[in-house]
């Protein structure tokens, strides 16, 4: 195909009033009209619905249109769309080129006028562009039927169970020692109030023994390479200094180990061994020793352990190991961290005894927990009257702009289960009540009938220096209602504050590990808020859980199913597209001088001895560009991004 | 007429572009000199884009692509960081002042910014006036 002979059609999208509101399409199309090659111009008022994509199609066929340009939202949105229209008339998908008149020009400017000339500018930038395009066959390339999901919560498990069951293999890798996450913490869970291991054990139990799935707990993802169907992931296996094998899970170990450290499990608010589960039902139920707090490791004795192990299990020379395992795809379940509300000095979080977070208090409340469900505080006896602080870190612009989604039902929870064990009088400050979910709202109603006090406000402070004797020897909780516009002192004698859920501190490390992005809150960012909520901009790469923002227990379950079934469809298919868009070396005109040799970082370019040229391994290469930018002589080409479309672009956009 | 100067944008697909459509739907306005070109990423940006950029009409050059560390191709970007080097140099023996050219690293989630560095970059030209004006080849 001869530029000469090149007719492009080119399509304005009204968007309803996201475009056709502040850019002038009649004009942009009339502009159109008048450019180079251009046969055909419409404008419409909404391109990619079935009848937009028609009209390109049967101008395709009637018209013999060759080139396609359509001015519209962004790429990202509808390059597939459009490509797969241009398809389906006969042409090929590479032929086709958007211009993006919404996010980058009717959404950002306000000046109709200026909008317009913008608008113009990126069509005929398009146009001119797609004049140079050439068509490119897509590349099919195996996928590895293997799934990698990273973070064993119930978002981990979830996803893992539902592709093990469908019959391919998980790798399912967990930080700690055992699978289960914050799930596992949980005493009770809100609405149903039914118990939160109850439901969760089954299922770990089935993560542990599915033929399918491959436990690898104590460990973590290191390194990710490769692509779509072909990642190659190196894990490493921590040293628990037991042998899995030989371990009963008796766990005499653990009441002979003379090292008492906090728990993690319990929050800080019971103690652990240096040799250690993290909870009587953990999956796999074999214990670890933690190095750093070992008094063997430390000093060079002890043994106690060893000295009572009957099968023989521990192993101080055991070492970490690096794993290498080949995957398709990876879900990402990594979970969230909990709010540090210690910098709120106000709230006395770490001064005063008896201000505890919400999941310090789950801990407590818990049958399974360290005083045995019983509320109480630091000195052993019962509250008679607690206030339960919503929004510590959520909703705040000095923290966390966001809503956590969870604090208030489980602020709700919390008033009831006070209730069911205490006479204590229970106090909930709030903001607004988000009980947005299935049963939600009627599960406030009937905590708001069990007599618990609700304060509209958010809580300023909490103080223990006393103005009345009613004061004395309590907490004081100062908030404003901002239902009778009065402030209130609120004496109790413990205040629970419900912290954020914010993004594990390891994020960033990971989603760089994983090539995907975070959104501005730190949590790691879906292909499309509403359409694709659980797929990434990496292809093969899926989000579950509170990784991607907090949810609530169902959300989690059903983004995790969501993920499972994405991995799923992609494996099942067997094959996936890749990029089309590869470098080519021109082999006649190489020189050899292979200075694109070393550039590549996918080391996808070899030297060939005999001819003493170079060449582009097409399956290794990603198309970043950065040889064919280099190239002394320039005749590496970057298909679909040659220097001649670049260039023919950045004279369009500034004619 | 008050000069409106023609500012080209190169981003890379991953990152910039993606924090420039971000600008776009949480609706941040800033001034609409800049045009944008899409590239794979910033590592396949040639000094003679830029040069045919001014050659074109031009007023300013910004170069946006992934934070050091998040290329998607790797290290595409540090390679964009020595060209652009280079490149700034070549503009100073053409008697091009560099507030004309910019590289930036702006990331999918930072739409905000994308539109504060769009706007500086624009006054900060504006004061610099047209560049056909001021010596160059453009007119
Ligand atoms: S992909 Fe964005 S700079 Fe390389």
């Amino acid at each position: 195909m001869t530029k000469n002979k090149a007719k492009v059609g080119v399509y304005i999208c009204h968007c309803g009033s996201n475009i056709a509101g502040v850019v002038d399409v009649k004009d942009v199309a009339a502009y159109a009209q008048g450019l180079p090659s251009v046969a055909a111009v419409k404008d419409y008022v909404y391109m990619c619905s079935d009848p937009g994509q028609n009209i390109i199609k049967e101008d395709i066929k009637h018209l013999g249109l060759n080139r396609v340009v359509v001015a519209c939202c962004s790429p990202s949105l509808h390059e597939l769309t459009f490509r797969r229209a241009c398809q389906e008339a006969g042409l090929n998908p590479y032929l086709f080129q958007q211009a993006n008149i919404r996010e980058q020009c009717s959404w950002v400017t306000e000046d109709a006028a200026l909008a317009t000339v913008k608008a113009k500018a990126l069509v005929s930038g398009a146009v001119s562009r797609v004049v140079h395009q050439e068509p490119l066959e897509k590349r099919e390339v195996e996928i590895n039927p293997n799934t990698l999901v990273i973070g064993g919560g119930i978002a981990g498990i979830q996803a893992a169970l539902e592709i093990a069951d469908g019959g391919y293999k998980v790798y399912l890798v967990e930080k700690t020692p055992s699978v289960g996450g914050h799930m596992a913490q949980l005493d009770k869970t809100f609405p149903t109030l039914d118990c939160s291991s109850c439901i969760l054990t089954p299922k770990m139990t089935q993560a542990g023994s599915h033929p399918n799935i491959e436990l690898m707990v104590y460990s973590e993802v290191e390194e990710i390479s490769g692509y779509v169907g072909n990642f190659k992931v190196k894990v490493r296996k921590k040293a628990k200094y037991v042998d899995e094998e030989k371990c009963t899970g008796c766990g005499i170990c653990q009441t002979k180990c003379p090292i008492r450290v906090d728990s993690e499990f319990d929050a800080g608010i019971g103690k652990r061994k240096a040799i250690y589960t993290p909870f009587a039902q953990a999956v796999p139920n074999v214990p670890v020793i933690v190095a750093e707090e070992c008094t063997y490791f430390i000093k060079g004795k002890c043994r106690a352990c060893e000295k009572f192990c009957e099968p023989g299990a521990i192993d101080f020379e055991q070492k970490d190991e690096i794993v290498e395992i080949d995957v398709g795809a990876i879900i990402a379940s990594t979970g969230y961290g909990v709010f540090d509300p210690t910098p709120m000095a106000h709230y006395g979080y770490g001064r005063l005894d008896n201000v505890i977070t919400s999941l310090e208090f789950e801990r407590l409340v818990s049958s399974a927990g360290p005083t045995g469900g019983k509320i109480q505080l630091k000195d052993g006896s019962t509250p008679t009257s607690i206030a339960i602080a919503h929004c510590i870190g959520s909703r705040d612009e000095k923290y966390h702009e966001y809503c956590s989604r969870v604090c208030c039902m489980y602020a709700l929870k919390y008033s009831h289960l006070i209730k069911e064990k205490t006479e204590a009088d229970v106090y909930q400050m709030y903001i607004d009540m988000r009980c947005f979910g299935k049963g939600y709202e009627e599960f406030y109603k009937r905590l708001s009938e069990e007599g618990v006090k609700f304060i509209r406000g958010k809580v300023g402070e909490v103080t223990d220096r006393a103005i009345s004797d009613e004061e004395k020897g309590k907490l004081i909780v100062l908030a404003e209602d901002s239902l009778l516009g009065n402030v209130m002192r609120v004496p109790v004698d413990m205040v629970i504050l419900c912290v954020a859920l914010e993004p594990q501190a390891d994020a960033e490390n990971t989603a760089r590990k994983l090539g995907i992005s975070r959104s501005a809150d730190g949590f790691y960012l879906e292909r499309h808020p509403k359409l694709d909520p659980v797929a990434t901009t990496t292809d093969g790469v899926f989000v579950a859980g509170c990784c991607q923002g907090p949810k609530d227990i169902p959300d989690t379950v059903a983004q995790a199913s969501a993920a499972a079934a994405r991995a799923l469809a992609m494996i099942s298919k067997g094959k996936v597209e890749v990029e089309a868009a590869t470098a080519h070396i021109d082999e006649e005109r190489c020189s050899g001088c292979r200075i694109c040799n070393d550039l590549c970082p996918f080391s996808s370019i070899t030297f060939d001895e005999e001819k003493k040229v170079s060449r582009v391994n097409d399956a290794l290469c990603k198309g970043c560009g950065v040889c064919v930018a280099a190239c002394p002589s320039g005749i590496i080409s970057g298909r679909h991004f040659t220097a001649e479309q670049i260039i023919a672009e950045i004279e369009g956009v500034l004619a | 007429m008050s000069f409106e100067p023609k500012i080209l944008g190169v981003l890379c697909k991953w990152c910039s572009y993606a924090g420039a459509d971000l600008a776009g739907t949480s609706r941040k306005k800033y001034a609409p000199n800049v045009r944008v070109v899409r590239v794979n990423c910033t590592g396949r940006v040639e000094p003679t884009f830029v040069l045919k950029a001014f050659e074109k009409g031009a007023d300013g050059v910004l170069i946006a692509g992934c934070h050091p560390g998040d290329c998607h191709y790797l290290e595409g970007n540090y390679k964009a960081l020595r060209r652009f080097q280079l490149l700034k140099k070549m503009l100073a023996q053409m008697g091009i002042d560099d507030g004309r050219v910019r590289l930036e690293w702006i990331s999918a989630s930072e739409g905000e910014r994308f539109a504060v560095v769009v706007n500086e970059m624009t006054e900060r030209v504006r004061k610099l006036g047209p560049f056909a004006k001021n010596g160059g080849s453009n007119g």
